[in-house]
C-alpha cells in the first residue's frame, strides 16, 4: 500500500522524472517476466533427470543396492540358524507358520525393494532402509511418498530379528506385524488399505509364482508381510572387531576402544540398559527409558492429557501408529502404546551393533555424531519429570567420551568397514566443529540442572544450548523438506549444509 | 485366594513362585504363549483408560455411598542427601512435587510423612524446605527417624516448627504424632551426634531402642482429644506404623496399644504412616491404617507380620530405579473413612477403598499387581 502511495506521489512529478520512473516500472517488469519463466523452466523440468529416477527420496537406486545386498549376505543354509545364533534362540524367533525357507526370503527380497508397494510407486521398505545406509536412511526424520517427513528416525533393520518389540515405542511385536504398518501409514507407503496393496502386484505373474512357491497361496497381505519378515531375518551383522577382541584377540580392537569398554561397564553406566554380552549380543535391554530428549520441544504433562483423550475413542495399533508418525504426540513415546505415565517420553533402548552408520541419532534424529550422545549422556540427560531414575551426570573427560566413541566404532560389522572408516572421519570432522550438546558444568555437578527449583534462585539457567542445538535440528529437517521440494537429490548436497 | 505362609524367607517364596511360573510356561507353545501375552496386554490396556496417569485419580469412584469431604495429596520419605551426593533423590522428590501440582482437582493439602533426610543434616533440611516450597497447596510436617536423631530435632523445629500438633479440617480432627523417639542408648555408649543418627538409620541391630510415642505426647493426646464427641471423624499421622508389624526392622511403635487405647471410643480412625517404603494396610477393629511410598526406595516386606488386608505390591524391578517408588493421595470422607490411592511411578495405581476396608477385604477389592508378590 505504502508503495503505491509514494508510486501516485512520483507521477505527479514534472514529465522527465515520470518518463524516468516508467522506463524503469517496465524493465522492472520486464525482470519479473524473465524470472517467471525461468522458474516455470525449472518447475516442471525434469531437472535431476537420472537422480531422480534411481536415486528417489535420497536412497541409492534399487537395482543397485539389489547388487550390494547380493554382495553381503553371505551364501549359507538358510533352514539353519545363522553363525552367532544359538539354535534355542533360532527357534524361539521364528515363528511356525514363517520358518525360512529359500523361497520366501527372494519373495521378501523382491517386496524389500520394490517401490510399487507404496501408493505413488516412489518408496520401498530399502528407501529408509537403505542397504548402503547403514539399513537405515541416515536422516533426522524419514520421507515418504509425495516428500512427507514423519516425526521418527528409522531404526536400522540390521539384527531386528533379535529385537522384542519393532518401532522406536514397541508397537508392534514381531517383524511380521511391523513390516504391515509402514504400507498403509499415509506419510509413509501410503497405501488405503491391504487389499489396495496386493492389487498392485497380484496380476503379476511373477508375484503369483513366487508366493505360490513361498506360501503354496495366492497373494495377499499376511504372507507378503511374512515374506518380508522372512528376509529380514537374515540380516544378521553381529560380526565385529569388538566380538573379536571379547573372543581373546587382544588386538583386535585399539587399546582407546579397549579402556573404552572398561567404562562402558563402569563409570559410563551404559551397560545397565546396554547390556552387551554373549545373552544380548545387541546391547539393548529392550525397555523403554525417558531419557529427556522429548524434554527439549514438548510439554509432556499437556500433551499426555491430549493424548489420553484421543487414545480413548480410538486406540487400534493404526491409530496409534498415525499419532507417532505423523503428530506431535510422537514425542510421548512408549505412553501412546502402554498408556502408563512412567512411559511418557521414553523410547525404546536402541541397539549398539553397526551403531557407527545409523546416524544420525535419537528417536528424532536430533543428534548428529556419536560425540553428542556422548555429551547428552554425559551432562545427564535433559530433566523433566519423568526422566529414568537411572540417567545422571557422569563426569566423563574428553579423553573418556573419546574412549568410548572408539569403543562403539568397533560394533559394526566387518563388511561394513569402509562406511565405518568414513563416518568415523565424517563424524570426527563434524564434532570438532560442533559439539552443541557438550555441558561441562553439568556433567561435572558444578550445576545441576534443578538448581533453580531447590535453591529459589532466579537466573540459574541451563540447557539452553542443548535446546538451541534441537531447534536447529527441526530447522535441519525444514532444510531437508525443502530440498525435496526442489527435487535435490540429498547426496548433492555439500557437506557444510547440515552443519550451519 | 489363599493367604502366604507366614514364615518363608523372601528368597523360598522367590524361588518357589519363580519354580511355578516356570512350570506353567512349560505347558505353552509359542502361539499359546502369544495369546498369554497379548491377555496381560488387553488388561493392561484395559486399566490404563480407567485412569488420568496425571492426576492419577481413578475416573470411576465405586462404592462411593457415602459424602467426600475432601482430598489431601501425600509425599513421604525422600531421604535427600546433600544434591551433590545423591541427585536422584532430589529429582524423585521434585517428581512428587509436579504429582501433586499436577492433581486435578487439587488437594486440599499435602502431608509430608517424615525422612525428608537421610541423616538430619543441616543442608538435607534446607534442601528439602526449599524443594517444598514449589508445591501450590499448603504443607503439613511430619517428622521421621532420619530427620530427629543427630540434633534431637533442632533444625527440623527451627525450619518447620512443633513436631506434635493437632487441626481441624472441614470436620475432621487430624492429628500429627511424633512417633519415633526412643530409649537413651547413646549416652552409656559415648556416641558422638553422627553415631547416633547412623545407629538409627540402620536396620537390624540390636542397640537402638523401638520406636515410641512416649508417655508425655500420649497424655497430650488424650487432652487433645479430651473435647471431642465420640463420632468426630479422626485422622492421625504417624511416622512408623502404629502398630507392630516387625519389630528387627522397627516396622513398630513399643507404646502402640497404648495408643490405640486413647482411640479406643472414637467411631472410625485412620492412621497414615511412613516409613515402611511400600503398599501397605491394615486395621485393628475401629482403626484403619494406610502405609505411604517413598519417593526414594521400596522396602521389601518383612519375612513375617504382613497384615492381612495389605495389597501387596509384587518385588520392585532392581533394574527400574523408580519402581516400587511414587507418593499418592487420601480421599475422606464425611464419616472419617477414606480411600488410599498408591501412586506408583513405574506402574498403575492402586486404590484401596474405604469398601475394602470396612468389608474386611470381601468387596472392592483393588485392580491387583500383574506379577508375583513376595
Amino acid at each position: 500500500m505504502q508503495d503505491d502511495v509514494r508510486c501516485q506521489r512520483t507521477l505527479a512529478k514534472p514529465w522527465v522524472s515520470t518518463r524516468f520512473i516508467f522506463l524503469r516500472f517496465f524493465s522492472f517488469l520486464l525482470f519479473l517476466q524473465i524470472l517467471l519463466v525461468v522458474y516455470t523452466f525449472f518447475f516442471f523440468c525434469p531437472i535431476p533427470t537420472l537422480a531422480a529416477e534411481n536415486e528417489l527420496h535420497g536412497a541409492l537406486a534399487m537395482d543397485q543396492q539389489l547388487a550390494r545386498i547380493e554382495q553381503l549376505l553371505l551364501a549359507q543354509d538358510v533352514t539353519k540358524p545363522p553363525p552367532h545364533i544359538d539354535l534355542a534362540i533360532w527357534a524361539a524367533i521364528v515363528p511356525n507358520d514363517n520358518t525360512l525357507t529359500a523361497e520366501r526370503i527372494a519373495l521378501g527380497r523382491k517386496l524389500y525393494f520394490d517401490t510399487r508397494l507404496s501408493k505413488d510407486g516412489t518408496v520401498a521398505c530399502a528407501t529408509c532402509h537403505d542397504v548402503s545406509r547403514g539399513f537405515t536412511d541416515q536422516r533426522s526424520v524419514s520421507e515418504g511418498i509425495r516428500g512427507q517427513l514423519g516425526q521418527r528416525n528409522a531404526p536400522t533393520t540390521l539384527n531386528a530379528l533379535l529385537m522384542q518389540t519393532m518401532f522406536l515405542d514397541g508397537r508392534a511385536p514381531t517383524l511380521e506385524e511391523q513390516a504391515k504398518l509402514p504400507i498403509l501409514n499415509p506419510i509413509e507407503m501410503g497405501q488405503a488399505s491391504p487389499e489396495d496393496t496386493v492389487k498392485v502386484i497380484a496380476d503379476d505373474p511373477e508375484y503369483q509364482q513366487m508366493f505360490q512357491q513361498a506360501y503354496r497361496r495366492v497373494p495377499n497381505y499376511d504372507d507378503l508381510a511374512r515374506a518380508i519378515a522372512a528376509f529380514e531375518r537374515t540380516l544378521v551383522f553381529l560380526d565385529a572387531p569388538f566380538d573379536r577382541f571379547v573372543a581373546g584377540d587382544a588386538t583386535a580392537i585399539s587399546v582407546d576402544a579397549q579402556k573404552g569398554w572398561a567404562l562402558f561397564n563402569g563409570r559410563g553406566r551404559c551397560m545397565t540398559c546396554h547390556p552387551l554380552n554373549p545373552s544380548n549380543p545387541l546391547g539393548t535391554d529392550n525397555r523403554f527409558h525417558n531419557v529427556g530428549v522429548s524434554a527439549r520441544k514438548q510439554n509432556f504433562d499437556e500433551l499426555a492429557t491430549q493424548a489420553l483423550k484421543v487414545l480413548a475413542k480410538e486406540d487400534s495399533v493404526e491409530a496409534i501408529d498415525r499419532m507417532a508418525l505423523e503428530t506431535q504426540f510422537s514425542e510421548l513415546g512408549r505412553f501412546l502404546v502402554s498408556k502408563n505415565q512412567a512411559d511418557i517420553g521414553a523410547f525404546k533402548t536402541l541397539q549398539l551393533r553397526n551403531i557407527a552408520i545409523t546416524p544420525p541419532y535419537m528417536h528424532d534424529g536430533s543428534m548428529q555424531t556419536l560425540w553428542d550422545v556422548m555429551d547428552h549422556y554425559n551432562r545427564g540427560g535433559e530433566a523433566n519429570s519423568f526422566l529414568d531414575g537411572g540417567i545422571e551426570p557422569l563426569a566423563l573427560t574428553e579423553e573418556e567420551i573419546n574412549q568410548l566413541v572408539a569403543l562403539m566404532f568397533t560394533l559394526t560389522d566387518t563388511r561394513f568397514a569402509e562406511a565405518n572408516q568414513q563416518q568415523m572421519e565424517r563424524q570426527r570432522q563434524v564434532a570438532q566443529e560442533r559439539r552443541p550438546f557438550r555441558e561441562e558444568a553439568l556433567a561435572f555437578r558444578r550445576i545441576l540442572p534443578f538448581e533453580q527449583r531447590v535453591t529459589g534462585h532466579e537466573n540459574v539457567t541451563t540447557g539452553d544450548q542443548a535446546k538451541k542445538a534441537a531447534a536447529e535440528g527441526e530447522k535441519i529437517v525444514e532444510q531437508e523438506k525443502h530440498d525435496q521440494q526442489q527435487g535435490k537429490n540429498l547426496e548433492n548436497r555439500p557437506e557444510g549444509q547440515e552443519t550451519k | 485366594m489363599a493367604r502366604r505362609p507366614s514364615m518363608k524367607s523372601v528368597e523360598t517364596k522367590y524361588y518357589e513362585e519363580r519354580q511355578q511360573l516356570f512350570d506353567q510356561l512349560r505347558g505353552l507353545d509359542r502361539r499359546s504363549f502369544l495369546k498369554v501375552s497379548a491377555a496381560a496386554m488387553g488388561a493392561a490396556l484395559t486399566q490404563g483408560i480407567q485412569f488420568t496417569p496425571h492426576s492419577f485419580q481413578p475416573v470411576q469412584v465405586a462404592y462411593a455411598e457415602e459424602a467426600e469431604a475432601f482430598r489431601f495429596a501425600y509425599i513421604s520419605d525422600s531421604h535427600l542427601y546433600d544434591r551433590k551426593v545423591n541427585e536422584r533423590f532430589v529429582r524423585s522428590l521434585l517428581r512428587a512435587v509436579d504429582d501433586v501440582n499436577r492433581m486435578d482437582p487439587a488437594p486440599d493439602f499435602v502431608l509430608y510423612g517424615g525422612d525428608l533426610a537421610q541423616l538430619g543434616k543441616p543442608e538435607e533440611l534446607d534442601l528439602g524446605a526449599q524443594i517444598l516450597q514449589n508445591l501450590k497447596v499448603p504443607v503439613r510436617m511430619m517428622v521421621g527417624e532420619h530427620d530427629w536423631f543427630l540434633d534431637m530435632g533442632e533444625k527440623w523445629r527451627a525450619l518447620f516448627g512443633e513436631p506434635t500438633y493437632s487441626f481441624d479440617h472441614k470436620g475432621v480432627h487430624c492429628v500429627v504424632l511424633l512417633s519415633v523417639l526412643e530409649d537413651d542408648f547413646w549416652t552409656v555408649r559415648g556416641m558422638t551426634p553422627m553415631e547416633r543418627m547412623q545407629t538409627v538409620a540402620g536396620l537390624d541391630n540390636g542397640i537402638q531402642s523401638r520406636f515410641k510415642v512416649g508417655e508425655e505426647q500420649r497424655e497430650w493426646l488424650q487432652k487433645d482429644l479430651a473435647s471431642l464427641a465420640d463420632n468426630t471423624p479422626l485422622i492421625i499421622f504417624s511416622h512408623s506404623p502404629l502398630y507392630k508389624y516387625y519389630r528387627a526392622w522397627n516396622f513398630w511403635t513399643e507404646d502402640a496399644d497404648e495408643v490405640q487405647a486413647l482411640l479406643q471410643r472414637f467411631k472410625n480412625v485412620v492412621v497414615v504412616h511412613g516409613h515402611t517404603h511400600q503398599l501397605l494396610t491394615n486395621r485393628i477393629g475401629n482403626i484403619y491404617f494406610h502405609g505411604m511410598l517413598s519417593t526414594a526406595w521400596p522396602w521389601p516386606y518383612a519375612p513375617e507380620g504382613l497384615p492381612e488386608l495389605t495389597i501387596q505390591m509384587s518385588r520392585p524391578d532392581p533394574f527400574n530405579p523408580n519402581d516400587g517408588c511414587g507418593d499418592g493421595a487420601c480421599r475422606v470422607y464425611t464419616d472419617g473413612l477414606a480411600d488410599k490411592v498408591y501412586n506408583l511411578w513405574n506402574r498403575n495405581p492402586v486404590q484401596v477403598t474405604r469398601t475394602y476396608m470396612v468389608s474386611n477385604g470381601k468387596q472392592g477389592l483393588p485392580a491387583m499387581p500383574n506379577l508375583i508378590s513376595f
